[in-house]
């Protein structure tokens, strides 16, 4: 719509390969818009930490104190563990941690200006999320 | 005469600070945790309950713990401020992570120092 330009201030309406403004699609959902991968490990991180506290934790304690306990107690919480549903639910925690590890090392490393710039910053993002899968693949692997 | 700052209630950068810290003290400890399981070539049950007999290893595993409470409250706060607009229902869900995290705290002394170690 051509007319519609004429509203739009100059400089967007002159710039080639541009909408003018008032054709721009506004996209305000989340769901909608194709998130940058850093914005996809950001909101993953967030998801693994409350992942983490709300399960994690409570079955990280529940375990140490079984594990402790005595010998039986050790062996059995050994056994409930190897359950194929237990396994699952506890690789998934595995992920978890090391997505929010990897995500938090390179946060620590964004806070000391290393890595900034838009392809570090890419990159760093796609090795958060392909070191943390690999981890857990392995961990899987040997878990099985 | 009185300075008054009257931009936000800085806590900010308190929390952005401590949310660090308390990361840098887990990662040092999961570290210290994965060296010492392959460095014994895994862990079984005699292995495992004389690494706890360790006072070194409980109060490391304490202070571990101190921080993965703290660093989780900051970050379950900034979700619930970041998607939870009406204020009553936030402070409800600030007030009850806060005791889980209490909560959580005394579970986990309970399982470091309990009776008979």
């Amino acid at each position: 719509m051509p007319t519609a330009a004429a509203g739009a201030p100059m400089s967007d309406s002159e710039l080639p390969g541009r909408l003018p403004r008032a054709a721009r699609p506004v996209y305000l959902n989340l769901i909608a818009i194709r998130q940058p991968v850093p914005a996809i490990v950001s909101i993953l991180h967030r998801l693994s930490g409350a992942l983490l506290f709300l399960v994690g934790i409570p079955l990280l304690l529940w375990a140490v104190q079984q594990s402790l306990a005595s010998p039986d107690a050790y062996a059995a919480l050994r056994a409930s563990l190897a359950h194929p549903i237990a396994k699952l639910l506890l690789l998934g925690l595995v992920w978890a941690y090391l997505h929010h590890f990897c995500a938090g090392i390179r946060y620590l490393l964004l806070d000391l200006h290393i890595g900034t710039e838009l392809t570090p910053s890419r990159q760093s993002s796609y090795a958060v999320l392909i070191v943390s899968l690999a981890l857990t693949a392995i961990i899987g692997a040997r878990l099985w | 005469m009185v300075t008054r700052v009257i931009v936000g209630a800085h806590y900010g950068w308190k929390d952005w600070l401590a949310q660090r810290a308390t990361a840098v003290i887990m990662a040092l400890y999961t570290l210290l945790l994965l060296g010492i399981a392959l460095y014994g070539g895994g862990i079984d049950y005699a292995s495992w309950t004389a690494l706890f007999a360790h006072p070194a290893f409980r109060i490391a595993t304490l202070l571990f713990g101190l921080a993965l409470f703290w660093h989780a409250w900051i970050g379950m706060r900034d979700i619930w401020m970041d998607y939870i607009k009406p204020a009553g229902l936030r402070l409800v869900l600030e007030v009850l992570t806060v005791i889980v995290l209490v909560g959580y705290a005394a579970w986990l002394v309970e399982v470091l120092w309990r009776p008979g170690q």
